[in-house]
């Protein structure tokens, strides 16, 4: 096996069929030590990463400094709210005043897509997109298939349903990249405002109809209706969306099959889901968070391997 | 590369007895003994070891376990080699119990001072012993030394020593690879 074939980590697209079998057999191996006593493993004890948070996040960015705290690298936290971005700081002056105070890599979350890559070309540090925009959100994708490869096993020919608001989702894209690398048959499900248009381009079937979707799959990835990216209306009220393509147990019982039931967080219980089918056997929503710990542990080490600057013993 | 057997199937059987019977020695009924094979190399000598106190010494219960010392390695970021993780499964309490670390060739010593790091992770054992197929003496990095040494050589750096066991290759064997 080689190194991961990339320096940066700043999409699905960008990784090869070896790099997404290094980072889940890594991340397997990280998993084990996260459920020891001590869950800490010493190999970055020599690094400093900064969380560069622009955009609100909970989960990803304490998922993300769990990771660093469990591999022993320093780590520093920065928020828009408390930042000189407001003072009127371009981007790329905040991240080399970062850098100059000997970061060794960075994970950005930025409201613009494209940022991370813009980073990455414009900074002298090692990058982790943790979510740009509407573009992509590559952990939350390679957790997703993680934690879809233990319940499900090998994904090719698996057949994954992504529900919801597709179009304002980078969960939803990066997912799109992953399942299909990983060979699985993707179908996204919504009203047709929140589909993308391009959607057949990506190669994943489209459907309107949320019970013909969990009918055709084995899994469904439900996506929270990302009312704060919303500038304009996309369905007539919150309870026709429910009703239409909420997830419940009824639903559920109408196809006769068990199905493996994924969500990224934040859940809205009673919209796109509800709370009898988020707490379900079949639901791994808390599977997902906990491998999403092992996934940013194993990128980071990856990605860690190739900061090169101490010379051969 | 040039291949010379250094160790022969029936030279290793006798001393996996001998080493066996050492531990036999030193651990009685293993009641409180914790065998753990380093990854990746090391796992096979634990299995052949354990095999050997069940059937021919009849030790009936003999707790294993499997290290990998990736995370631990004091040359991330260093060595031009890189290390994969592999499996870790210790499913004994190591706080209070004598370990014995099982690996097949004992080098510099730096896997060995990972697997102790590892170790202090998961508790305080009583004592910590160290079991090898094949010491290449004056090699080290380290002060470490085996409890228990099945032989030692004299290879010098650019040498490899390899270790093949059945049933991965058609028979046990130790080369030495000389580089031509």
């Amino acid at each position: 096996m080689n190194e991961i074939s990339v320096n940066h980590l700043l999409g699905i697209q960008n990784l090869t069929e070896k790099d997404f079998d290094l980072i889940f057999n890594t991340a397997s191996q990280f998993k084990e030590v996260i459920n020891r006593p001590i869950k800490k493993v010493p190999s970055l004890r020599d690094l400093t990463i900064a969380n560069l948070f622009f955009e609100n996040s909970t989960r990803t960015k304490l998922s993300f400094e769990l990771a660093e705290k469990r591999l022993s690298a320093d780590v520093i936290n920065f928020s828009t709210s408390q930042s000189s971005i407001k003072k009127g700081e371009t981007l790329v002056d905040t991240v080399n005043n970062i850098l100059a105070m000997k970061v060794d890599m960075i994970v950005i979350r930025h409201p613009h897509a494209g940022s991370a890559k813009f980073l990455s070309q414009n900074v002298n540090s090692q990058i982790i997109n943790a979510g740009d925009g509407a573009h992509e959100h590559p952990t939350q994708a390679l957790l997703d298939c993680f934690s879809l490869r233990e319940r499900l096993g090998d994904l090719k020919g698996k057949h994954i349903a992504i529900i919801g608001d597709i179009i304002h989702s980078r969960v939803a894209i990066s997912n799109i990249f992953a399942l299909k690398a990983l060979g699985a048959e993707v179908m996204i499900c919504g009203p047709k405002s929140l589909l993308p248009k391009y959607a057949e381009s990506m190669g994943v079937n489209v459907e309107i109809d949320l019970i013909k979707a969990l009918r055709w799959c084995d899994a469904v990835n439900m996506l929270r209706v990302q009312n704060e990216r919303m500038n304009i209306n996309y369905f007539p009220s919150t309870r026709e969306y429910s009703k239409l393509y909420g997830l419940t147990n009824e639903k559920i019982q109408s196809i006769r099959k068990p199905i493996t039931i994924l969500h990224p967080g934040p859940i809205n219980r009673g919209v796109e889901i509800t709370s009898e089918v988020a707490d379900s056997e079949n639901a791994i929503i808390l599977d997902q968070v906990e491998n999403g710990v092992a996934i940013r542990m194993a990128v980071i080490y990856l990605l860690a391997s190739k900061i090169k600057n101490i010379s051969s013993a | 590369m040039l291949d010379r057997v250094l160790l022969d199937e029936l030279k290793i059987n006798v001393l996996l007895n001998r080493l066996s019977c050492q531990l036999l020695e030193f651990h009685g009924d293993f009641t409180n003994t914790l065998l753990i094979g380093l990854q990746p190399r090391g796992i096979y000598l634990l299995d052949r070891i354990v095999e050997l106190l069940k059937n021919e010494y009849g030790i009936k219960d003999v707790k294993v376990g499997k290290l990998d010392t990736t995370f631990y390695r004091d040359d991330f970021r260093r060595s031009k080699k890189i290390h994969f993780a592999k499996a870790t499964e210790l499913n004994f309490e190591v706080e209070g119990r004598k370990i014995v670390l099982i690996d097949d060739v004992l080098y510099t010593g730096r896997s060995i001072r990972a697997a102790l790091t590892a170790i202090d992770y998961y508790g305080r054992p009583s004592i910590i012993e160290l079991l090898v197929l094949i010491d290449r003496r004056f090699s080290r990095h380290l002060p470490i030394q085996p409890d228990y040494l099945g032989v030692q050589i004299d290879a010098i750096e650019g040498d490899k020593v390899r270790v093949e066991w059945r049933p991965e290759k058609r028979s046990d064997c130790v080369y030495i690879e000389k580089e031509s």
